[in-house]
């Protein structure tokens, strides 16, 4: 759980990713998939990260693990700056990342004991091949797959096991933590609860930290201990999960919490859903100021004008609006 | 427990438990199956790929050992023997024919093996020739593909896998080749490569292939790998976008890990079957340039220059020029339908 005291694991600070665009003859347009976006991750937390379809959660993700050369802005980890090769080579040993399509994440020609035995091929962590056989098994073990899979290929697979595969991969370096990018999204309910419950345990006997994407807010409560929202390659609102829950302040985060499904239809009832209108803007042409003012119903000039500060309002819930205690008077 | 007969209700009686081996019967899974494996089998239920491997396999293998066994060498005029006349009863002998000096032979009694495509003008057995041609014109094919090959693989990979200005300057060069005149330039580079590349040749083992054929090779290597570079960089591309590349990215993997272990296993299948449909073009090319005299150098046959040197006696010995059309045609066929069928086989993208 966090402390204030603590030096967080992952320290991401202003962190911007912005894609070049083709918009002409010579002529490229930044994307803004990821514009100065701060937060730290504590040991052995799971910081959830949510938003919709487009707004730069994958990319946060795959930035943070330096897939993506940053623009700007700097990820610490465990308090060291990740700037140069070395860095990034050791970075690569602590963290790893779940995939969100079990199909494509796989390769199609590697038996499952090449796919989770590739990590430690390439840190050459095993010595010879009976240690590595070892490991690879353990790792199926832990993961809930058979010994008997190891040979086989991962289109033997369904879905929810291929997903194992993929999480025992990330498990083969040992690492510290894991970024898992929509893990559930592409599997079945039934599935998804298997596999959640797995990144727990997980997270209990090895002390995993976790940055868990998901666009599923009911999947993100039940594993998250502190949630994140992203709305066009900016963060509005982070929090504690049940904190977001009960006390959402941004007129974003209301409306998202508002059209979670609620399986008692008494309750559903009674609770008032808040639409949006519109769509989401283009983020090669995002509004000026406040990302969220076109659609918001609490807008006012000064949004426009200027993005509002990300605040801390009351001790560990930030948001990022200019009328926050107007809206929630 | 009484029920109306109407009633849908499943009668629970008709369940039994099941027993240990019906469980275990359930549980069994189909022997792991690799792609290689897939892919052989449905080849091989491919009849018209099937025979025309076969008849490949065939050809390949008579021309490579029946040089071996064969009585006649594609080089010796029977008719002229050391310390003897020219004997010219051995030129062009129909098939199945004897020269005097044979029959004189068979008269006393001795065996004498039959020219079974009778001979060619300076008295050598045309069966030797043209299975001596076939080999030839096979190797020629076979190694002008693996240079296409080799070449095409790695410009076209370091295209497809660095991208940008290194992806742009080689698909440019990959434009311009496309848009000369290929035969022209064959003409041309193999005529200018003979002057040059024969006084280097002489006195190496290279002279006994004949400067025309290294020439062959090199324009082979210069001119034909735009079309296989141009196939694996789009396979490169694609194969760069899935996420298992991603996360072998992520998990510190170097570009060539990443090359070795997924890009070229999983675009293996299509080069292999371009290389299969690169072989046939090869030796139409050789064909080409023996029958215009650029080919193979003098003792030496191709079926190209067999072909070409049959044209002299066309009215008398027309045999001479439609046994060598025939075989190309044979192995130009055979290797076309066998690509195809590889890559029905192979190419899972157009089985789906």
């Amino acid at each position: 759980m966090a402390q204030a005291n603590e030096t967080p694991l992952v320290d991401v600070r202003h962190l911007k990713e912005y894609f070049p665009v083709n918009t002409g003859f010579f002529k490229t347009t930044p994307l803004k998939a990821v514009d100065d976006v701060s937060f730290q991750i504590m040991r052995g937390e799971t910081l959830g990260l949510v938003g919709e379809s487009g707004c730069g959660k994958t990319t946060v993700g795959r930035t943070i693990l330096h897939l993506y050369e940053p623009t700007d802005g700097e990820v610490v980890y465990d308090g060291r700056p990740i700037k140069n090769k070395a860095d990034i080579d050791w970075f690569r040993t602590k963290s790893t990342m779940v995939f969100q399509d079990p199909y494509s994440s796989l390769n199609p020609r590697m038996t499952v004991s090449d796919i989770i035995g590739e990590p430690i091929d390439v840190h050459h962590l095993c010595d010879n091949a009976k240690d590595r056989e070892e490991k690879i098994l353990q790792l199926m073990d832990r993961v809930g797959l058979n010994s008997e899979h190891a040979s086989r290929y991962a289109h033997e697979f369904s879905g929810g096991q291929r997903q194992r595969i993929g999480i025992a991969r990330s498990l083969a370096v040992d690492p510290e933590f894991i970024v898992c990018d929509e893990p559930v999204s592409a599997l079945d309910v039934s599935i998804q609860a298997q596999v959640i419950n797995m990144f727990d345990e997980l997270q209990d006997e090895m002390g995993l930290t976790y940055l868990f994407i998901a666009h599923d807010l009911l999947v993100v409560r039940h594993i998250s201990d502190r949630i994140a929202v992203m709305y066009l390659g900016k963060m509005v609102e982070l929090a504690d999960a049940e904190e977001i829950y009960d006390h959402p302040l941004h007129p974003y985060t209301k409306s998202l919490i508002s059209a979670v499904p609620i399986p008692d239809p008494k309750i559903a009832r009674a609770n008032k859903r808040i639409p949006l209108q519109g769509d989401i803007p283009s983020p090669l042409n995002a509004p000026s100021g406040c990302p969220f003012r076109t659609r918001c119903p609490y807008a006012q000039e000064r949004c426009a004008e200027s993005m509002p500060d990300f605040k801390e309002v009351t001790a560990g819930h930030f948001v990022a609006c200019h009328r926050t205690e107007e809206i929630n008077e | 427990m009484a029920t109306s007969p109407l009633s849908m209700q499943v009668d629970m009686d008709d369940f039994l438990p099941a027993s240990e081996e019906e469980k275990a019967y359930m549980v069994q899974m189909r022997p792991s199956s690799t792609f290689f494996r897939d892919g052989c089998r449905r080849l091989f239920k491919n009849k018209v790929a099937f025979v025309s491997m076969i008849v490949i396999i065939l050809i390949t293998l008579s021309s490579i050992f029946l040089p071996m066994v064969w009585p006649y060498s594609y080089k010796t005029q029977l008719g002229v023997q050391p310390g003897h006349p020219v004997d010219p009863s051995f030129n062009n002998l129909a098939p199945m024919e004897y020269s005097t000096t044979e029959l004189a032979a068979k008269e006393r009694g001795e065996t004498v093996f039959p020219h079974i495509f009778g001979t060619d003008d300076h008295g050598r057995d045309y069966f030797i020739r043209i299975v001596y041609g076939t080999r030839i014109s096979l190797a020629v094919g076979f190694f002008a593909s693996i240079i296409v090959l080799v070449v095409g693989m790695t410009l076209g990979s370091v295209a497809g896998f660095m991208g940008g200005r290194v992806d742009m300057v080689i698909m440019r060069i990959v434009d311009v080749i496309y848009s000369l005149p290929d035969m022209l330039m064959v003409i041309l580079l193999a005529s200018v490569m003979r002057e040059t590349l024969g006084p280097v040749l002489e006195g190496t083992v290279l002279q006994a292939i004949g400067s025309n054929i290294i020439s062959l090779f090199i324009i082979f290597a210069l001119l034909y790998w735009c079309s296989m570079a141009r196939l694996i960089r789009g396979q490169i591309l694609s194969l760069r976008e899935q996420e298992y590349v991603l996360a072998a990215e992520s998990t510190g993997a170097k570009a060539g890990w990443i090359i070795k272990t997924h890009l070229i296993p999983n675009c293996i299948s299509v080069i292999i079957i371009s290389t299969a449909l690169q072989i046939p073009s090869a030796i139409f090319t050789e064909s080409f340039l023996s029958f215009l005299g650029l080919g193979v150098n003098a003792p030496m046959p191709s079926l190209g220059s067999l072909a070409s040197e049959a044209l002299n006696g066309i009215t008398s010995y027309s045999y001479r020029l439609v046994i060598p059309a025939i075989v190309i045609s044979l192995i130009v066929l055979g290797l076309n339908l066998f690509g195809d069928g590889l890559r029905d086989a192979f190419d899972p993208k157009l089985n789906q």
